[in-house]
């Protein structure tokens, strides 16, 4: 992985500095609420129900053993021993003091880690794929390209101030598990005809109140024009983007009330003018890249047969790893998912003594290294398959290894009334209640890929818009109900789902999700997926079975 | 008036005229863009210099005819959060290649004044919440920085 060099490492103790000095003239009274808002989104730090949320970036959802050890340290010595796992692969602290926060900044930046621009109105954490550099449907690793955009984005002096967040996500593979479409800029590594490999650029996707699928500003953009284009896109955006009005500020409106045409010519023109003072040179894409060189596997991982005896043996490990565990593009060796879906823990959530223990793992069998995924899940993308039996048996005695990875019981879920200022409705109760509606394993492996999203308010921080099952909280004279939708996607065929009816009350959601999941029995053709079951039936059956019942 | 100018404090006179007040025939004033688009002729008349106070709304291409040989542009930045004089400083280093001083004005914070030197901003307007020392620290706030701009 990508290791400071002394500039980068000068860069954030000098943020560290900055924001000490801004926390202290708060605390003096000589910065108002507003302006220290401002600046301390740019750190990550939110006021929140109960305390300071404190938003770490992950960049890109890559971690080194040595990073998970501080997360782990920084939890139990200035929160509750706790940390969360976001959609946007950083880590956020729920408690911790607002005039701790400085300290805390100084210890992450002891491991090269920091929360610059994981909040505001401003280029946020990029985004990727978590199985970047393993998966078999690659056509180039992102990594070395995210670590370009996140250099060019931190600090970025013209852009700090834009009208509103700004989310980059990459994907280099076939299969886009990056939700890329849903994205301000979103890029995928294509190849051309003439089998060059660039970038096909969306523009304008987003989610939240208005979700939008982001649409083709530029199907191929060849490697060295990476961040000009960015920035002709950005520059655009922060002169044209809307300032009246905060939820109509994202690039998302600008590109749908001036048409994409419009928008790509201006990106155009912009870009003509700018290209050549920032072409990418071969030889800054190849050092960044030989940072993210594949590590020493062994060429004989796959010929010990004692792990194909050790599936034969034990049942619950063989449905960990059919469930937990993804093809490696290495023979012997798989991405081993460590699942933070326990029925009884809030999605997303790691204690500091689990932590802990996934960096050991992580040192013992995957190379010192570990990735959060985009389901709020971590992944050992490089593991032999001769131990993941061990590995097995280690996170399943630390609740690290329920089977649930891509299953209806792998919620994605935002912190909802419980601890967010902005919430209309809980939704880690929800989370536990289908948590136990979905006990039986059988059932729910034969149920198949099913993500259920499910936000607290219309934010929607756990993207409930692109589930396959979206559930919105809503207040509705004070009390919280929930809005169901069906058939969204954040993947290749990206979709918002449709709104299936009323909102449920609190007491029938976990019901209605599961006459949903009836529904889809009952209808499926053979191994038909839900997601392809609904779009093939459309929603109408799932309404006449949910609203009957209420 | 004190005033930052290429990271010295520097004793300043320059004055806005708004639009509703009658123009000085001497002394160094900035104007608004639609006086100075209106009254052109006139303003390059009288005694003292006259340069620009541009707001974040305003576009660059209705003057760029006119840099050249403008002395001073005032970025007038309402709210800190408005980050379009950012794009407007940049672009007229680079893309309109003005060489004359430009000077923030209006409601930015001190955190904002090492982003604006480096978008190409050489001059800083003080008040009680800007101090001069804290101005001139801030232009160092960071020894490094990852990608180009002006400065």
């Amino acid at each position: 992985m990508y290791q400071y060099t002394q500039d980068d490492q000068t860069l954030i103790d000098e943020r560290v500095a900055q924001f000490r000095g801004q926390t202290e003239r708060f605390l003096k009274g000589e910065l108002d609420g507003d302006q220290f808002r401002a600046l301390r989104l740019m750190n990550g730090l939110y006021i929140q129900t109960h305390a300071p949320m404190l938003r770490v970036a992950g960049p890109y959802g890559l971690l080194s053993s040595r990073q998970l050890r501080k997360l782990a340290e920084i939890a139990r010595k200035y929160d509750k021993g706790y940390c969360h796992f976001t959609t946007r692969q950083n880590i956020q602290y729920n408690w911790p003091k607002l005039e701790e926060v400085p300290d805390i900044l100084a210890e992450l930046a002891e491991v090269q880690m920091h929360a610059i621009q994981t909040s505001g109105n401003c280029m946020r954490n990029t985004t990727t794929d978590p199985l970047s550099g393993v998966c078999k449907d690659e056509i180039e690793d992102p990594r070395p390209y995210c670590e370009i955009i996140r250099q060019w984005t931190t600090l970025h002096p013209e852009f700090a101030f834009l009208p509103r967040k700004f989310k980059i996500a990459v994907s280099g593979a076939l299969h886009d598990r990056a939700a890329t479409q849903f994205h301000d800029i979103g890029l995928h590594l294509v190849k051309n005809d003439a089998g060059e490999v660039g970038f096909k650029v969306f523009v304008g996707g987003g989610l939240g109140r208005t979700p939008v699928i982001g649409q083709v500003i530029r199907p191929f953009l060849e490697k060295k024009h990476l961040l000009s284009y960015l920035e002709a896109i950005v520059r655009i955006y922060n002169l044209f983007g809307r300032r009246d009005n905060k939820y109509k500020a994202r690039i998302k409106i600008l590109v749908k009330e001036e048409g994409l045409e419009k928008i790509t010519e201006l990106v155009k023109q912009e870009w003509q003018l700018n290209k050549d003072s920032l072409e990418l040179s071969d030889e800054r894409i190849e050092s960044i890249k030989a940072q993210f060189a594949p590590p020493a596997y062994e060429t004989n991982a796959g010929l010990d047969g004692s792990f194909n005896d050790r599936l034969q043996d034990n049942p619950a490990f063989a449905t960990w790893v059919q469930q937990n565990t993804a093809d490696h593009r290495v023979p012997g060796y798989r991405a081993a998912f460590i699942s933070l879906k326990a029925p009884d823990a809030p999605p997303g959530d790691i204690t500091d003594t689990q932590l802990d223990l996934v960096a050991d793992l992580a040192d013992r069998f995957s190379f010192g290294e570990v990735r959060s995924t985009h389901r709020q899940n971590l992944v050992l993308t490089d593991v032999k398959q001769t131990d993941l039996f061990t590995l097995w048996q280690e996170l399943d005695a630390a609740k690290l290894a329920t089977p649930n990875i891509g299953s209806a019981t792998d919620i994605i879920c935002c912190p909802g009334l419980d601890f967010c200022s902005l919430a209309n409705a809980g939704s880690i109760g929800i989370t536990r209640e289908i948590n136990q509606a979905l006990d039986d394993l059988d059932y729910l492996h034969d149920l198949g890929d099913i993500k259920i999203n499910i936000s607290g308010c219309m934010n929607g921080c756990a993207h409930q818009s692109v589930g396959h099952i979206g559930i919105l909280g809503v207040d509705k004279k004070g009390e919280e109900w929930y809005q169901i939708t069906l058939g969204g996607s954040s993947e290749n065929e990206a979709a918002i789902g449709d709104r299936l009816g009323p909102a449920v009350a609190k007491d029938q959601i976990t019901r209605a999700v599961q006459d949903i999941l009836d529904v889809y029995i009952k209808q499926r053709q053979e191994d038909e997926s839900f997601l392809h079951t609904v779009k093939r039936v459309g929603i109408t059956p799932f309404k006449e079975q949910v609203y009957a019942n209420h | 008036m004190q005033i930052i100018k290429d990271k010295k404090i520097t004793e300043d006179n320059w004055q806005f005229v708004a639009d509703d007040q009658d123009i000085p025939q001497t002394g160094d004033i900035t104007v608004s863009v639609s006086r100075w688009l209106n009254d052109k002729d006139s303003l390059t008349r009288r005694g003292g210099q006259t340069g620009l106070r541009i707001r974040s709304t305003d576009t660059l291409e209705d003057i760029a005819g006119d840099l050249a040989g403008m002395p001073l542009v005032e970025l007038d930045i309402a709210m800190f959060g408005d980050g379009r004089s950012f794009s407007q400083a940049w672009l007229l280093r680079n893309r309109y290649h003005y060489r004359g001083e430009i000077r923030a004005v209006g409601n930015y914070l001190i955190d904002q004044i090492f982003y604006l030197h480096r978008t190409g901003v050489d001059a800083f307007q003080l008040d009680e919440s800007r101090k001069p020392e804290d101005a001139l620290a801030a232009l160092n706030d960071f020894s490094v920085a990852y990608q180009p701009s002006v400065n």
